[in-house]
């Protein structure tokens, strides 16, 4: 199929309950999906509801399928697509150490200053940055962090909300 | 959460086994299909208390499923199950996968070990939640006897609403030896699972319009009509005939459209009727109502009907665009669609070109004038295809349900059996159990119990649940199993000729039973045939014997399926019969496919 591959942001409302996860990434892994990127965590106690952001690619008619599917899991309670359905935000966290003395070490915090990361915890031989923003600049960030020392990276994936009044 | 021994003080005092069978009860479960075991033993001391439910002992937890489902076929109840922990759950999975490809509802109650010992690998132990998630439709692992009664009623709820499936619930023994409360169904409604059943009047009408315009139309549907009730069928054949279109059934909606009707062109796919499959070529618009475009049906998908539009009509969205990418699609029940299709067609006074149609048909009667199910007779051996237009002949005074195993004997049945009406017909049709066949005939025996129940069936399918036989006779359920013998797994064996250049590797069994003493040993009744003239006899006797029956009945062993759409071919690529199958061969893409 000549079809392009194209990139989607999925927000998946589901009930927090056992096993809900495993069915989302079953389905994923069973039916050869790709997952980039999945974040979930409870976002609203009182309904034990949780809300999973979903980064996935595919061919048009392959992400809705994906949509499809994960609308008849019994504990999917709303899929919305972000990417066709207007605006939207999508921002990630990443916590970046880097090992370093003397020029380096200057360099890496200068540049921290510029991307508006923050230093979250810092020895004499190393620093931990805090950043938060699109996968874009926390790839660009990390990038120039390698040449001055970078040894590791934790990423949360992306979360993402639509902009405007309009709720899930 | 609120342990087990925690209820609340307004619990009626039952345990959660009681409050299980009267859950049961109350959702007017009138059987169920079971295997006892350490795991469920107080669900069966409290069925052994208590008259809730009709309970039906099998050989095979396997088989109970499939005789689940072989009742909820034949009724359009939900088929239900009992099995205990570990290997009884795992044995159900072959049955719990059949169920969700067929989409039939069935709630498998599976005992787990106490909740304190799961994740320990306790004697009996498995993670059956785990296991079963991809092959069911939803399961739940019951940790709070205060859910109990609720679990249930909403697995009923999700077994048979929207599309169909099987749904398991896991009962560690402590949740069933514990004070549970119980609650009625009328008190449980699920927080989101409401399947879209209303088609989008829009759509309703663009569907109409399309259909007016239409020059060579075809209706294609499948099971999902049989899955909206008995009244969808009839609508549908109302529908098609309003209409005058000509209409293909898949395997599994044989008998929505009475088989007798001369707008029906049979079966359509891999083994269907060559006017089918070239109507599905030819068309210049396919409705499908309840089928899925699976690709047994579509063959190759790059020359799959090039020319036409095509309407699809499904309860279930993401069969829609899945395989085949449609131009109206329209979700909704195939029972509320079809009514809505027909009030629209009248009030639009829709008719389609009296001329264009008439054209159609000329060329469709061309097509049945190949007389595709042709097949050379003989004196002196049984012809697979002889032996069930006697079966056919014989039976349908009786309208018999008819179950079959998988393979080369289930398609000719699906050819040479014809049904008048939907639920008569169950077969293994998505993910092709051999097995099937015989806890099924069970199931729908027990639902019937006057009726005439036959398993249409291979040597070598038969063996993968013939022990199923000692339940018929505990039961006394006349089911009759109807062999075609050719000693040979019939469908590899052909394939193999066909496309391995005839070596045939390990399709020919070797050492079979004799059936007759078979069925002797099981306290049935065994009969044979060997010669074309033994067959009718054979076929008298064995619906006068009011006990289970096994019919051996030795067929011609080098007889193949015919028509065949070839692995990877087209509609218009198929083989009609030995003389076409040397000169066509099988592209490696076809290879490739199963």
């Amino acid at each position: 199929m000549a079809d392009k591959i194209e990139t989607h942001t999925l927000s998946v409302l589901v009930d927090n309950e056992p096993g809900v996860l495993a069915r989302v990434i079953g389905l994923f892994s069973g039916r050869g999906y790709n997952i980039e990127s999945l974040t979930v965590a409870e976002v609203d106690a009182s309904r034990h509801l949780s809300r999973i952001t979903l980064v996935t690619s595919g061919t048009p008619m392959v992400i809705e399928q994906i949509k499809a599917q994960l609308d008849r899991l019994v504990p999917v309670h709303a899929v919305r697509d972000l990417t066709t359905e207007g605006p939207h935000v999508a921002r990630e966290m990443a916590l970046i150490k880097v090992v370093g003395s003397g020029e380096k070490r200057v360099e890496s915090l200068r540049i921290a200053d510029i991307f508006r990361a923050r230093a979250v915890d810092s020895t004499i031989e190393s620093f931990v940055f805090e950043m938060t923003g699109s996968p874009e600049k926390i790839d660009a960030f990390v990038n120039l962090m390698r040449p001055l020392g970078l040894v590791d990276v934790s990423r949360t994936g992306v979360v993402a909300i639509s902009r405007g009044a309009k709720a899930i | 959460m609120a342990t087990a021994t925690q209820a609340p003080a307004t619990a009626a005092e039952m345990t959660g086994a009681e409050v299980i069978l009267k859950a049961l009860a109350d959702q007017g479960v009138e059987v169920v299909f079971g295997y006892p075991g350490g795991a469920v033993l107080p669900i069966y001391d409290a069925m052994f208390k208590s008259n809730y439910v009709r309970h039906i002992l099998v050989r095979h937890e396997q088989a109970a499923v499939h005789a689940a489902e072989g009742y909820a076929r034949s009724t359009g109840k939900v088929g239900v199950v009992l099995v205990t922990s570990g290997p009884g759950a795992t044995n159900a999975v072959t049955g719990l996968t059949d169920a969700l490809m067929d989409s039939v509802p069935v709630v498998c109650l599976t005992g787990q070990v106490a909740t304190h010992l799961i994740g320990n690998d306790a004697f009996q132990e498995a993670d059956t939640t785990g296991i079963t998630r991809p092959c069911t439709k939803h399961n739940y692992l019951v940790k709070d006897s205060n859910a109990l009664a609720r679990t249930i009623h909403e697995a009923f709820h999700v077994a048979k609403s929207g599309r169909p499936g099987p749904v398991v619930i896991d009962l560690p023994k402590d949740i069933q030896l514990a004070k549970s409360p119980y609650v009625a169904p009328e008190e449980v409604e699920h927080k989101t699972y409401r399947p879209r059943r209303t088609p989008d009047p829009q759509a309703i009408e663009q569907a109409v319009e399309m259909i007016a315009k239409a020059k060579r139309p075809l209706f294609y549907c499948g099971g999902g009509v049989v899955n909206a009730g008995p009244k969808a069928g009839e609508l549908l054949t109302q529908f098609v005939r309003m209409t005058g279109c000509p209409v293909t059934l898949t395997l599994m909606g044989l008998g929505t459209v009475p088989a007798s009707d001369p707008l029906f062109l049979g079966m359509v796919g891999m083994h269907g009727m060559y006017e089918s499959n070239m109507a599905m070529h030819d068309c210049d618009l396919m409705i499908n109502i309840g089928a899925r475009f699976d690709d047994r049906v579509t063959g190759k998908l790059a020359a799959f009907a090039p020319n036409s539009k095509k309407i699809h009509v499904d309860i279930d969205p993401s069969s829609i665009n899945k395989n085949v990418r449609v131009d109206l699609p329209v979700v909704g029940d195939a029972g509320e669609v079809l009514a809505a299709l027909i009030a629209q067609w009248k009030k639009k006074k829709a008719k389609i070109d009296d001329a264009a149609l008439a054209k159609w048909w000329d060329q469709i009667k061309k097509w049945q004038a190949r007389d595709c199910l042709r097949y050379k007779a003989s004196k002196t051996i049984i012809k697979p295809q002889y032996a069930l237009e006697r079966l056919h002949a014989l039976t349908k005074e009786y309208e018999p349900y008819i179950t079959t195993e998988v393979g080369q004997h289930q398609m000719w049945a699906a050819q040479f059996m014809k049904f008048e009406r939907p639920m008569q017909w169950m077969t293994s049709g998505g993910l092709g159990t051999m097995g099937y066949g015989l806890p099924a005939a069970i199931g729908a025996q027990v639902a019937h119990p006057d009726r005439l129940c036959i398993d249409v069936a291979g040597e070598a399918s038969i063996l993968m649940n013939i022990q199923e036989m000692s339940t018929a006779v505990q039961y006394r359920l006349p089911v009759k199993v109807f062999i075609l013998n050719n000693q040979w797994m019939g469908m590899v064996r052909q394939w193999q000729e066909l496309i391995h250049g005839g070596r045939y590797s390990e399709s020919y069994t070797e050492a079979l039973p004799d059936f007759v003493k078979l069925a002797d040993a099981f306290g049935g009744v065994g009969l044979r045939a060997t010669k074309p003239s033994e067959v009718d006899d054979v076929i008298k006797e064995m619906i006068k014997v009011k006990k289970p029956v096994i019919v051996d009945c030795a067929v011609d062993q080098k007889e193949n399926c015919f028509p065949m759409i070839p692995s990877g071919a087209a509609h218009n690529e198929m083989l009609l019969g030995p003389e076409d199958q040397a000169s066509k061969k099988t592209s490696d893409e076809g290879l490739a496919l199963v």
